[in-house]
């Protein structure tokens, strides 16, 4: 009878939480933003939300066929970069450019690269900023929350971040809607990208992240740390000019990006040290091409400008190792 | 009492992995019965295995020796009771292998050998004391068994101004220490005693994590009066890591690739402080230690009083047998303790403890890609990054795994256990430092 | 507009006046024979000659410290090339390829435990000496395949590892590998091998696999000048591979393999080719 015991390396035991269920707990945590979502933009919203999801499993399945490799769906990352994607489109997105996000952001953003683990952008955002440059049409086409229960046909808007864009460029000055109504921001009652709107939602899936220690509070502290010190500054130097950093907070992908996208473990640093360093980074980058450069938001260009940097970061953040601090008496 | 449980030490990183204390940390520590057989091997330490000096058919008494130390770095083997050595062969060695081992079939009379003579520390010198341990197979009880006189033994240039105790046992499951000191108190405490005296220091402080409160509460009550503090440290794996104890006692840190000589520290488990009050009061060899045999599989986990040389199978039916099958057998803790072939290896110096795993008891195991997500950075007790020196290792990227400092891992297995993709991170730095260490041999 | 033309056309000018300049100036003499013997060699780069990269060993050959016949994967082909354009006589030794020289996968060789963690042949064989129960069988866990420049070596379904004689150049890089010196080099020409490595005895062997070699002594009763028994283990003495191949039916355990007759079971190579193994252009 053959020896049935296993034998291995030391340890034994393990904590328990594998990978799939990292990917899992984040997909919880972007359920309430899904939701507003739902209730603010209806069925587009729907749709958006299953093609990517769907399409970005799809074409996971088949390039884990293609390289003939086994299958990778169950670790959950692809299920993730569809509902992260879908978050970052506007609701009226045609079926193809959700279809073609997903492509983009599974094959050229992930699988090219080599799978999970291995590539240095954040999927989503590669795709998200793809179809931005190639469809600016469709990309920037919003419309206005129309909640479900209020009966209204689609009617398109401007987000506030590129109203105040525009205000700026034309007539030096902020308009009216970038000081006041920040309780709409925060519920959601603007328009934008599925998951822009409510910040309060986002909050607190950000905050299950914590609570449940997927993320740790040095990416999202620093780069929205980062948007508001500097933000204020510019307020505080020319207030007509620039809006209050409080603005900056509820409008646009800033706390998307910081709880979700900014914190992908793939493509941030690995160190604490490292991911302060990262999220001040994006949150200089953000605030410079919101206010000077000539897009309206500088969210997803910032981050994946920084996930350029990571390895450079990695590289000069090695924790100091045991044994290298002098004796004490 | 209550402010020495405020005042809690600690050091960076580590984690928290489910206690398993409860199997067996109630039970008092129970004269395990002699078995049929006994197998001793001969390399049961670290440095050079001992050489044999008995033949078959030779009949021993308990405490004579069987094998001789080979060097400095190597101490005597002697018999665990009195009976007829039955072979001088190779046989089932926890390692894995089959190494040399004297086998003694006991008569039952376990019987002192009657040249074994104990004496009173204060008439000795450091070098006879040492003298006394070498000849007595003294070696640390912690798991690493390193040869105590030679621990004891630092060169001139190295002053030793702390005597560090390990009571911590940070390990899940084992609770041998925890009732060692709470039942064999003045033993150790003797214990301390001889190694002040050998090192010629005064300062001696025992380390107990703080989920042993009953040990902490009695030993700072009986150390007052002998000069032996007590500190109490935060429960936290690998809180009983030598160099993780001396950070959180002493706040001083070993630099790295020396021992702890080079901070004035020597550290000694507390079962090795009994073992040496046996040793020079009573003139007693090692011949027996506590082993926690424990786990969810075992009917009736215990602590037992094992003499060395018993089988691990002898152990579990003392227990009352396993209740299911075995999956994976562990000697030591389930963090770094080696997994065996079968229950038919004998328990030797070095094993604190005995735990049994059923299907249902182990992890779940299907490595995927690394992920990037930083946990074994911010659990390593070294500060060390686990996933580079893997991913190194599996590229067969020596030089640079060197240059990650791969040789100052400690292998306490913190980082595999939280790794997400359960990487088997351990098994890649070890691969990487065999790589180092071979490279360095041939340079 | 003839400013920006005007612009432009000087930066190309002084950038190629600058690259023209460089290129004198800061050029390296090469030996001319040095490209055409890099053209020669396979450019795998495996390390076989001893040096780290075929461009090494080319500046070798052409400054005279290194032989022009060490380059194993080239084969006859190449020396003979090296030879012509070094002006000197062509050596070339009998071309080895490396062979497993095991049969035991798991359907055939029992193991000693269940192996868990890397998914390595050095790894596993530090956890007690390895999984399978045969101390010289093949662990099947792909060390040597991965240490392979040349997509050589597969591993079965049942876990055993198998070399492709037509694709094995005889680099040796897969026998410096194995934990288990299981690989070793035969000469290309030959068809039959003893594919078994446990030096056990008969009886011990039985145990632990169905096609290890016992040492039953009936291939060298058959054909005594074809077989060495040494150690409880048959060799085939390849200065009579002929006769070899004539009694490798009679092996009761059927651990001699002809290889003109295909490679281990589950393998997907099929045959050897013929030419190739007879050392022909193909």
């Amino acid at each position: 009878m053959e020896n049935q015991l296993y034998l291995s390396s030391s340890p034994h035991i393990h904590n328990g939480e594998t990978t799939d269920q990292v990917m899992r707990k984040v997909i919880y945590a972007l359920v309430p933003a899904s939701l507003v979502s739902l209730y603010f933009f209806g069925l587009p919203a729907l749709s958006v939300l299953l093609i990517c999801t769907l399409g970005c499993m799809v074409f996971e399945a088949l390039s884990c066929w293609l390289k003939k490799i086994p299958q990778t769906l169950a670790d959950g990352s692809a299920a993730l970069t569809g509902i992260l994607l879908a978050l970052n489109l506007p609701p009226s997105s045609p079926w193809w450019i959700s279809l073609l996000g997903a492509a983009i952001a599974i094959l050229i953003g992930k699988q090219v690269y080599g799978g999970l683990g291995h590539n240095p952008f954040n999927p989503a955002l590669v795709a998200r900023v793809v179809l931005l440059i190639s469809f600016p049409v469709q990309m920037t086409n919003w419309t206005a929350p129309a909640p479900l229960t209020s009966g209204f046909d689609a009617v398109t808007t401007a987000t506030p971040l590129g109203e105040m864009k525009t205000a700026v460029m034309l007539t030096g000055k902020l308009p009216a809607l970038a000081q006041s109504g920040f309780s709409d921001y925060l519920l959601g009652n603007m328009g934008g990208c599925l998951g822009e709107v409510s910040a309060l939602a986002l909050l607190l899936g950000g905050v299950y992240l914590l609570y449940k220690k997927i993320i740790s509070w040095h990416t999202p502290v620093a780069f929205i740390g980062t948007v508001l010190v500097l933000g204020g500054i510019f307020w505080a130097i020319a207030p007509e000019k620039y809006p209050s950093p409080l603005f900056h907070l509820v409008t646009g992908g800033l706390i998307l990006g910081a709880f979700f996208m900014a914190t992908d473990m793939v493509t941030s640093p690995v160190t604490t040290k490292g991911m302060l360093i990262f999220g001040c980074g994006c949150g200089l980058l953000t605030l410079l091409i919101r206010l000077f450069g000539g897009y309206p938001e500088g969210v997803s260009f910032a981050i994946l400008l920084m996930n350029a940097a990571t390895p450079l970061i990695d590289r000069f953040c090695r924790p100091k190792i045991y044994g290298q601090r002098p004796a004490k008496a | 009492m209550k402010s020495a449980l405020k005042n809690l030490k600690s050091f960076a990183g580590g984690l928290h992995p489910p206690d398993g204390k409860h199997f067996s940390a109630g039970k008092a520590i129970e004269i395990c019965p002699l078995p049929e057989e006994l197998v001793i091997p001969l390399a049961q330490h670290i440095g050079a295995p001992a050489e044999a000096c008995v033949e078959v058919g030779a009949l021993v008494k308990k405490g004579s020796p069987i094998a001789k130390a080979k060097g400095f770095v190597s101490v005597p083997i002697h018999a665990s009771t009195s009976g007829e050595v039955i072979a001088v062969e190779p046989r089932l060695h926890p390692m894995g292998k089959h190494l040399p081992a004297v086998v003694i079939k006991p008569d039952g009379k376990d019987l002192w050998d009657d040249s074994l003579t104990g004496a009173d520390p204060q008439d000795l010198n450091a070098a006879e004391l040492k003298n006394r341990l070498q000849a007595a197979g003294i070696v640390g009880l912690g798991g690493a068994t390193f040869p105590t006189h030679v621990k004891l033994s630092p060169p001139a240039d190295k002053p030793i101004d702390t005597l560090i105790l390990n009571g911590v046992e940070c390990e899940p499951f084992l609770t041998a220490d925890h009732r060692l000191m709470l039942e064999e108190t003045e033993r150790i405490f003797d214990g301390i005693d001889i190694l002040r005296k050998i090192l010629g220091i005064t300062r001696a402080v025992i380390g107990i994590e703080a989920n042993k409160p009953d040990a902490i509460e009695l030993l700072t009550a009986r150390g007052a009066a002998r000069q032996i503090e007590v500190q109490a440290l935060e429960v936290k794996y690998p809180q009983g890591a030598e160099k993780q104890l001396i950070d959180a006692i002493t706040g001083r840190q070993v630099p790295s690739g020396t021992l702890p000589m080079e901070v004035g520290v020597v550290v000694q488990n507390v079962g090795t402080c009994a073992a040496i009050s046996d040793a020079i009061r009573r003139g007693h060899p090692l011949v027996e230690r506590v082993v926690s045999v424990t786990g969810p599989a075992l009917v009736e986990p215990k602590n037992l009083l094992v003499r060395i040389g018993t089988s691990l199978q002898f152990l579990v039916d003392q227990c009352g047998g396993l209740n299911g099958t075995a999956a994976k057998i562990i000697m030591g803790g389930p963090m770094m303790g080696q997994t065996q072939l079968s229950l038919d290896v004998p328990a030797i110096r070095g094993t604190s403890g005995v735990l049994i795993f059923r299907q249902q008891d182990l992890p779940r195991y299907e490595a995927g890609p690394c992920i990037r997500c930083g946990r074994c950075i911010s659990v390593c007790p070294i500060h060390l990054q686990p996933t580079s020196i893997a991913a190194c290792a599996r590229l067969d990227m020596i030089d640079q795994a060197a240059g990650y400092h791969a040789l100052d891992c400690i292998e306490c297995g913190c980082c595999t256990y939280i790794c997400p993709a359960t990487l088997p991170l351990v098994q890649s730095i070890r691969y990487a430092k065999a790589a180092i260490m071979a490279q360095k041999r041939t340079t | 507009m003839f400013a920006s033309i005007l612009t432009l056309g000087g930066i190309g000018l002084f950038a190629a006046v600058a690259l023209g300049v460089a290129a004198k100036k800061f050029a390296v003499e090469i030996d001319p024979r040095e490209l055409a013997v890099l053209d020669a060699l396979p450019g795998a780069n495996c390390g076989a000659c001893g040096m780290p990269g075929c461009a090494g060993y080319a500046k070798a050959i052409v400054d005279g410290s290194m032989a022009p016949n060490l380059c194993t994967p080239g084969g006859s082909e190449a020396i003979e090339k090296i030879a012509q354009i070094m002006g000197v006589e062509a050596q070339s030794a009998e071309p080895q390829v490396a062979v497993v020289c095991c049969q035991g996968d798991n359907q055939k060789a029992t193991l000693k435990y269940r192996y868990l963690g890397l998914y390595d042949c050095n790894a596993a064989q530090k956890i007690a000496d390895g999984p399978k129960t045969c101390p010289g069988g093949c662990l099947g866990l792909g060390s040597c395949v991965r240490a392979c420049p040349f997509d050589a070596i597969e591993i079965t379904a049942a876990g055993l590892a198998v070399i492709n004689r037509d694709k094995c150049t005889g680099c040796q890089k897969c026998v410096a590998q194995c934990p288990r010196s299981v690989i070793h080099m035969t000469p290309r020409l030959a068809e039959t091998h003893v594919l078994c490595n446990s030096t056990d005895k008969g009886a011990q062997v039985r145990k632990y696999c169905q096609v290890g070699c016992i040492a039953c002594q009936i291939c060298k009763k058959n054909a005594p000048e074809a077989y060495q028994i040494e150690n409880f283990l048959a060799r085939v003495d390849y200065s009579h591979a002929a006769a070899a191949a004539a009694v490798a039916e009679k092996c009761p355990t059927k651990c001699i393999r002809d290889f003109s007759h295909g490679y281990p079971d589950g393998s997907s190579y099929g045959v050897p080719t013929p030419e190739k193994l007879r050392g022909e252009a193909v």
